[in-house]
Protein backbone atom coordinates (compact mmCIF):
# COMPACT_ATOMS: atom_id res chain seq x y z
CA UNK A 1 0.00 0.00 0.00
CA UNK A 2 1.62 3.64 -1.26
CA UNK A 3 -0.56 6.51 -0.08
CA UNK A 4 0.18 9.79 -2.04
CA UNK A 5 -1.89 11.89 0.28
CA UNK A 6 -3.88 15.09 -0.54
CA UNK A 7 -3.11 17.23 2.65
CA UNK A 8 -6.45 19.06 2.34
CA UNK A 9 -8.09 15.66 3.54
CA UNK A 10 -8.38 14.29 6.43
CA UNK A 11 -5.43 11.60 6.39
CA UNK A 12 -7.22 8.77 8.73
CA UNK A 13 -10.27 8.94 5.90
CA UNK A 14 -7.36 8.41 3.20
CA UNK A 15 -6.02 5.47 5.27
CA UNK A 16 -9.35 4.22 5.05
CA UNK A 17 -10.18 4.62 1.39
CA UNK A 18 -7.13 3.02 0.21
CA UNK A 19 -8.05 -0.15 2.84
CA UNK A 20 -11.52 0.17 0.88
CA UNK A 21 -9.86 0.32 -2.94
CA UNK A 22 -7.67 -2.81 -1.48
CA UNK A 23 -10.71 -4.54 -0.85
CA UNK A 24 -12.45 -4.12 -4.12
CA UNK A 25 -9.54 -4.98 -6.00
CA UNK A 26 -10.00 -8.36 -3.71
CA UNK A 27 -5.84 -8.12 -2.36
CA UNK A 28 -7.75 -7.72 1.02
CA UNK A 29 -10.91 -10.37 1.42
CA UNK A 30 -13.17 -10.95 4.26
CA UNK A 31 -12.13 -12.57 7.07
CA UNK A 32 -8.20 -11.29 6.35
CA UNK A 33 -6.58 -9.39 9.13
CA UNK A 34 -5.11 -6.17 8.50
CA UNK A 35 -1.60 -5.46 9.34
CA UNK A 36 -0.73 -4.13 13.10
CA UNK A 37 -1.60 -0.91 13.66
CA UNK A 38 1.97 0.16 14.19
CA UNK A 39 3.42 -2.42 10.81
CA UNK A 40 0.76 -0.09 9.06
CA UNK A 41 1.91 3.27 10.26
CA UNK A 42 5.53 2.35 9.33
CA UNK A 43 4.66 1.06 5.99
CA UNK A 44 2.78 3.83 4.51
CA UNK A 45 4.61 6.55 6.91
CA UNK A 46 1.70 7.84 8.82
CA UNK A 47 1.74 9.01 12.66
CA UNK A 48 0.82 5.63 14.52
CA UNK A 49 -2.62 7.70 15.93
CA UNK A 50 -3.45 8.22 12.34
CA UNK A 51 -3.67 4.57 11.88
CA UNK A 52 -5.34 3.97 14.96
CA UNK A 53 -7.96 6.85 14.42
CA UNK A 54 -8.95 4.99 10.60
CA UNK A 55 -9.21 1.45 12.47
CA UNK A 56 -11.67 3.04 15.03
CA UNK A 57 -13.08 4.23 12.36
CA UNK A 58 -13.28 1.30 10.50
CA UNK A 59 -15.23 -0.78 13.38
CA UNK A 60 -17.89 2.11 13.78
CA UNK A 61 -19.00 2.20 10.29
CA UNK A 62 -19.05 -1.77 10.40
CA UNK A 63 -16.20 -2.64 7.96
CA UNK A 64 -13.60 -4.25 10.47
CA UNK A 65 -13.99 -6.24 13.59
CA UNK A 66 -11.36 -6.02 15.99
CA UNK A 67 -10.66 -9.61 17.99
CA UNK A 68 -9.49 -9.12 21.33
CA UNK A 69 -5.64 -10.29 21.53
CA UNK A 70 -6.03 -11.41 18.03
CA UNK A 71 -5.69 -8.06 16.08
CA UNK A 72 -8.35 -6.37 13.81
CA UNK A 73 -10.37 -8.40 10.78
CA UNK A 74 -11.84 -7.08 7.82
CA UNK A 75 -15.78 -8.25 8.34
CA UNK A 76 -16.90 -11.19 6.86
CA UNK A 77 -20.31 -10.22 5.57
CA UNK A 78 -21.17 -10.03 1.75
CA UNK A 79 -23.41 -6.96 2.65
CA UNK A 80 -20.11 -5.05 3.72
CA UNK A 81 -18.83 -5.56 0.28
CA UNK A 82 -21.99 -4.42 -1.50
CA UNK A 83 -22.07 -1.58 0.41
CA UNK A 84 -18.34 -0.77 -0.24
CA UNK A 85 -18.73 -1.25 -3.70
CA UNK A 86 -21.70 0.91 -4.11
CA UNK A 87 -20.40 3.40 -2.20
CA UNK A 88 -17.02 3.64 -4.40
CA UNK A 89 -19.27 3.44 -7.78
CA UNK A 90 -20.88 6.39 -6.26
CA UNK A 91 -17.72 8.30 -5.71
CA UNK A 92 -16.59 7.58 -9.47
CA UNK A 93 -19.37 8.77 -10.76
CA UNK A 94 -19.54 12.08 -9.04
CA UNK A 95 -15.80 12.49 -10.00
CA UNK A 96 -16.75 11.63 -13.37
CA UNK A 97 -19.63 14.44 -13.67
CA UNK A 98 -17.62 16.84 -11.72
CA UNK A 99 -14.62 16.81 -14.43
CA UNK A 100 -17.16 16.45 -17.73
CA UNK A 101 -18.35 19.33 -16.05
CA UNK A 102 -15.62 21.32 -15.62
CA UNK A 103 -14.92 20.51 -19.27
CA UNK A 104 -18.17 22.27 -20.42
CA UNK A 105 -20.79 19.67 -20.86
CA UNK A 106 -24.26 19.76 -20.27
CA UNK A 107 -25.94 16.77 -18.49
CA UNK A 108 -27.69 15.37 -22.13
CA UNK A 109 -24.30 15.75 -23.73
CA UNK A 110 -22.36 13.52 -20.71
CA UNK A 111 -24.98 10.92 -20.66
CA UNK A 112 -24.84 10.21 -24.53
CA UNK A 113 -21.17 9.96 -24.00
CA UNK A 114 -21.43 7.78 -21.91
CA UNK A 115 -23.74 6.01 -24.07
CA UNK A 116 -21.65 5.98 -26.99
CA UNK A 117 -18.62 4.50 -24.57
CA UNK A 118 -20.83 1.52 -23.52
CA UNK A 119 -21.66 0.89 -27.35
CA UNK A 120 -18.66 1.10 -28.67
CA UNK A 121 -17.24 -1.47 -26.05
CA UNK A 122 -20.02 -3.21 -26.82
CA UNK A 123 -19.30 -3.71 -30.98
CA UNK A 124 -15.37 -4.44 -29.71
CA UNK A 125 -16.43 -7.48 -28.14
CA UNK B 1 -10.28 10.23 24.55
CA UNK B 2 -6.83 11.27 25.24
CA UNK B 3 -6.29 13.55 28.85
CA UNK B 4 -4.12 16.63 28.12
CA UNK B 5 -0.48 15.72 29.34
CA UNK B 6 0.03 19.78 29.96
CA UNK B 7 -2.34 22.42 30.22
CA UNK B 8 -1.24 26.08 30.38
CA UNK B 9 -3.63 29.04 31.66
CA UNK B 10 -3.09 32.54 31.06
CA UNK B 11 0.75 32.22 30.80
CA UNK B 12 2.79 35.94 30.55
CA UNK B 13 6.27 36.73 30.19
CA UNK B 14 7.26 40.04 29.67
CA UNK B 15 11.07 40.64 27.84
CA UNK B 16 12.30 44.20 27.93
CA UNK B 17 10.23 46.30 25.40
CA UNK B 18 8.38 43.25 24.25
CA UNK B 19 5.20 41.17 25.78
CA UNK B 20 5.98 37.49 24.36
CA UNK B 21 3.05 36.00 25.68
CA UNK B 22 -0.02 37.69 26.52
CA UNK B 23 -1.91 35.32 28.62
CA UNK B 24 -1.55 32.26 26.82
CA UNK B 25 -4.31 29.44 27.14
CA UNK B 26 -3.82 26.09 25.80
CA UNK B 27 -3.82 21.70 26.18
CA UNK B 28 -1.60 19.41 24.78
CA UNK B 29 -2.81 16.37 24.34
CA UNK B 30 -1.30 13.14 25.82
CA UNK B 31 -0.32 10.49 23.35
CA UNK B 32 0.14 13.09 19.93
CA UNK B 33 2.33 15.16 17.88
CA UNK B 34 1.62 18.65 18.64
CA UNK B 35 2.71 20.91 16.35
CA UNK B 36 3.21 24.38 17.36
CA UNK B 37 3.55 26.71 13.99
CA UNK B 38 3.62 30.58 13.77
CA UNK B 39 6.09 33.35 12.36
CA UNK B 40 9.12 34.67 14.04
CA UNK B 41 8.82 36.13 17.21
CA UNK B 42 5.23 34.54 17.93
CA UNK B 43 6.08 33.41 21.43
CA UNK B 44 6.68 29.62 20.26
CA UNK B 45 10.44 28.96 21.74
CA UNK B 46 9.60 31.70 25.08
CA UNK B 47 6.17 29.02 25.43
CA UNK B 48 8.18 25.82 25.27
CA UNK B 49 11.11 27.15 27.15
CA UNK B 50 8.63 28.16 30.31
CA UNK B 51 7.22 24.68 30.17
CA UNK B 52 10.24 22.39 29.64
CA UNK B 53 11.43 24.67 32.69
CA UNK B 54 14.43 26.86 31.47
CA UNK B 55 12.72 30.47 32.03
CA UNK B 56 10.35 31.57 34.29
CA UNK B 57 6.65 32.39 34.00
CA UNK B 58 5.73 36.25 35.07
CA UNK B 59 2.26 34.86 35.64
CA UNK B 60 -0.21 31.93 34.76
CA UNK B 61 0.27 28.50 35.24
CA UNK B 62 1.78 25.26 33.62
CA UNK B 63 0.54 22.03 34.72
CA UNK B 64 2.53 18.87 33.50
CA UNK B 65 0.28 15.56 34.68
CA UNK B 66 2.49 13.30 34.11
CA UNK B 67 2.18 9.91 35.51
CA UNK B 68 5.25 9.08 37.27
CA UNK B 69 5.63 12.34 39.70
CA UNK B 70 8.43 10.66 41.82
CA UNK B 71 10.92 11.54 39.08
CA UNK B 72 12.60 15.52 38.60
CA UNK B 73 10.64 16.85 35.85
CA UNK B 74 13.55 17.46 33.87
CA UNK B 75 13.74 13.98 33.66
CA UNK B 76 10.43 13.35 31.63
CA UNK B 77 10.87 16.50 29.53
CA UNK B 78 13.54 16.23 26.75
CA UNK B 79 13.99 19.61 24.98
CA UNK B 80 16.05 20.37 21.86
CA UNK B 81 16.65 23.84 21.21
CA UNK B 82 16.69 25.70 17.96
CA UNK B 83 20.71 26.89 18.65
CA UNK B 84 23.43 24.29 18.44
CA UNK B 85 23.49 23.48 22.03
CA UNK B 86 26.45 20.81 21.32
CA UNK B 87 29.94 20.83 23.08
CA UNK B 88 32.11 21.51 19.22
CA UNK B 89 35.51 19.95 20.95
CA UNK B 90 33.78 16.69 21.69
CA UNK B 91 33.66 13.46 19.37
CA UNK B 92 30.31 12.02 19.09
CA UNK B 93 31.14 9.45 20.62
CA UNK B 94 32.06 11.88 23.77
CA UNK B 95 28.56 13.78 23.72
CA UNK B 96 27.09 10.46 24.19
CA UNK B 97 28.77 9.55 27.30
CA UNK B 98 28.19 13.23 28.12
CA UNK B 99 24.42 12.67 27.90
CA UNK B 100 24.79 8.99 29.61
CA UNK B 101 26.28 10.95 32.24
CA UNK B 102 23.66 13.65 32.34
CA UNK B 103 20.52 11.49 31.79
CA UNK B 104 19.52 8.37 33.96
CA UNK B 105 16.80 7.73 30.98
CA UNK B 106 19.74 8.04 27.90
CA UNK B 107 20.28 4.73 26.43
CA UNK B 108 23.46 4.30 24.29
CA UNK B 109 22.47 1.40 22.17
CA UNK B 110 19.31 3.54 21.26
CA UNK B 111 22.02 6.54 20.06
CA UNK B 112 23.82 4.24 18.02
CA UNK B 113 21.32 2.25 16.61
CA UNK B 114 20.19 5.70 15.55
CA UNK B 115 23.37 7.09 14.39
CA UNK B 116 23.35 4.08 12.10
CA UNK B 117 20.58 5.25 10.43
CA UNK B 118 21.09 8.79 10.56
CA UNK B 119 24.30 8.10 9.00
CA UNK B 120 26.57 9.44 11.56
CA UNK B 121 29.89 7.83 12.93
CA UNK B 122 30.95 8.13 16.65
CA UNK B 123 34.61 9.05 15.72
CA UNK B 124 33.32 12.47 14.51
CA UNK B 125 34.23 15.99 15.59
CA UNK B 126 30.95 17.95 16.28
CA UNK B 127 32.50 20.72 14.86
CA UNK B 128 33.46 19.26 11.53
CA UNK B 129 29.73 18.69 11.49
CA UNK B 130 27.50 20.09 9.22
CA UNK B 131 24.58 21.93 9.45
CA UNK B 132 22.22 19.00 8.76
CA UNK B 133 24.35 16.76 10.74
CA UNK B 134 24.29 18.61 13.80
CA UNK B 135 20.47 18.47 13.21
CA UNK B 136 20.43 15.19 13.32
CA UNK B 137 22.85 14.36 16.33
CA UNK B 138 20.90 16.92 18.47
CA UNK B 139 17.62 14.83 17.62
CA UNK B 140 19.39 11.45 18.23
CA UNK B 141 20.26 12.55 21.95
CA UNK B 142 16.62 13.79 22.71
CA UNK B 143 14.81 10.13 20.98
CA UNK B 144 17.68 8.07 22.79
CA UNK B 145 15.95 9.50 26.48
CA UNK B 146 13.19 7.62 27.33
CA UNK B 147 10.92 10.64 28.58
CA UNK B 148 7.42 10.74 28.32
CA UNK B 149 7.35 14.60 27.05
CA UNK B 150 9.66 15.37 24.03
CA UNK B 151 9.67 19.15 23.17
CA UNK B 152 11.19 19.98 19.45
CA UNK B 153 12.02 23.71 19.05
CA UNK B 154 12.73 23.96 15.10
CA UNK B 155 14.52 20.71 14.98
CA UNK B 156 13.77 21.24 11.14
CA UNK B 157 14.74 24.37 10.56
CA UNK B 158 17.41 25.85 7.78
CA UNK B 159 18.96 22.10 7.01
CA UNK B 160 19.22 20.05 3.59
CA UNK B 161 15.91 18.05 2.81
CA UNK B 162 17.71 15.11 3.31
CA UNK B 163 18.56 15.63 6.60
CA UNK B 164 14.83 16.61 7.25
CA UNK B 165 13.72 13.77 5.66
CA UNK B 166 15.47 11.51 7.82
CA UNK B 167 14.56 13.68 11.22
CA UNK B 168 10.91 13.09 10.51
CA UNK B 169 11.30 9.25 9.22
CA UNK B 170 13.23 8.58 12.47
CA UNK B 171 10.76 10.84 14.94
CA UNK B 172 7.71 8.90 13.45
CA UNK B 173 9.19 5.90 13.59
CA UNK B 174 10.05 5.69 16.79
CA UNK B 175 7.60 7.87 18.65
CA UNK B 176 5.54 5.77 21.16
CA UNK B 177 2.03 7.32 21.76
CA UNK B 178 0.95 4.74 24.62
CA UNK B 179 3.63 6.40 26.67
CA UNK B 180 5.18 9.40 25.17
CA UNK B 181 3.59 12.83 23.59
CA UNK B 182 5.43 15.21 21.30
CA UNK B 183 5.71 19.16 20.80
CA UNK B 184 7.31 19.84 17.86
CA UNK B 185 7.72 23.68 16.79
CA UNK B 186 8.40 24.55 12.89
CA UNK B 187 8.41 26.49 10.51
CA UNK B 188 8.75 23.47 7.76
CA UNK B 189 5.32 22.69 7.42
CA UNK B 190 5.73 20.82 4.22
CA UNK B 191 7.14 17.49 5.47
CA UNK B 192 5.44 17.67 8.65
CA UNK B 193 2.31 17.92 7.84
CA UNK B 194 1.42 14.31 7.99
CA UNK B 195 2.66 13.42 10.88
CA UNK B 196 0.95 16.15 13.26
CA UNK B 197 -1.90 15.38 15.40
CA UNK B 198 -2.69 18.25 16.59
CA UNK B 199 -2.05 21.76 15.60
CA UNK B 200 -1.77 25.01 17.01
CA UNK B 201 -1.25 28.23 15.22
CA UNK B 202 0.36 31.34 17.26
CA UNK B 203 1.39 34.87 17.03
CA UNK B 204 2.25 37.68 18.73
CA UNK B 205 2.56 35.62 21.69
CA UNK B 206 -1.32 34.65 21.62
CA UNK B 207 -3.08 31.58 20.22
CA UNK B 208 -5.14 32.25 17.04
CA UNK B 209 -6.64 28.56 16.29
CA UNK B 210 -6.22 25.25 17.75
CA UNK B 211 -7.79 22.04 16.71
CA UNK B 212 -6.93 18.15 15.47
CA UNK B 213 -5.48 18.44 12.27
CA UNK B 214 -7.95 16.20 10.49
CA UNK B 215 -10.46 17.70 12.07
CA UNK B 216 -9.42 20.61 10.88
CA UNK B 217 -8.69 19.81 7.49
CA UNK B 218 -12.71 17.87 7.11
CA UNK B 219 -14.05 21.01 8.59
CA UNK B 220 -12.27 23.72 6.35
CA UNK B 221 -11.38 21.24 3.64
CA UNK B 222 -7.84 22.48 3.51
CA UNK B 223 -4.47 21.85 4.31
CA UNK B 224 -3.03 22.70 7.32
CA UNK B 225 -0.34 24.40 5.11
CA UNK B 226 -3.43 26.39 3.23
CA UNK B 227 -4.66 27.05 6.88
CA UNK B 228 -1.23 28.61 7.94
CA UNK B 229 -1.51 30.88 4.36
CA UNK B 230 -5.13 32.12 5.65
CA UNK B 231 -3.87 32.81 9.24
CA UNK B 232 -1.34 34.36 9.02
CA UNK B 233 -2.62 36.64 6.31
Amino acid sequence: MDIDFNAAYPIYEQVIDEIKKEIVRGELSAGDKLPSQRKLARKIDVNPNTVQRAYREMEQRGLVETKRGKGTFIKDDDQVMVEIKKEMAATAVSNFIDEMISLGFEKENILSKVETNLKRRDDNE
Amino acid sequence: MNENIIEVSNLKKKFPGVQALKGVNLNIPEGMITGIVGPNGSGKSTMLKIISGLIVKDEGQVNINRKNKQRHLMQDIAFLPEINHLYRWMTISEMIRFHEDQFLDFSPEKANELLDFMNLKLEQKINNLSKGMVARLKLILVLSRSAEILILDEPLAGIDPASRERILESLIGEFDSANQSIILATHEIIEAERFLDHVIFMEAGEILLEGNADDLRAEKGKSIRELIGEVFE
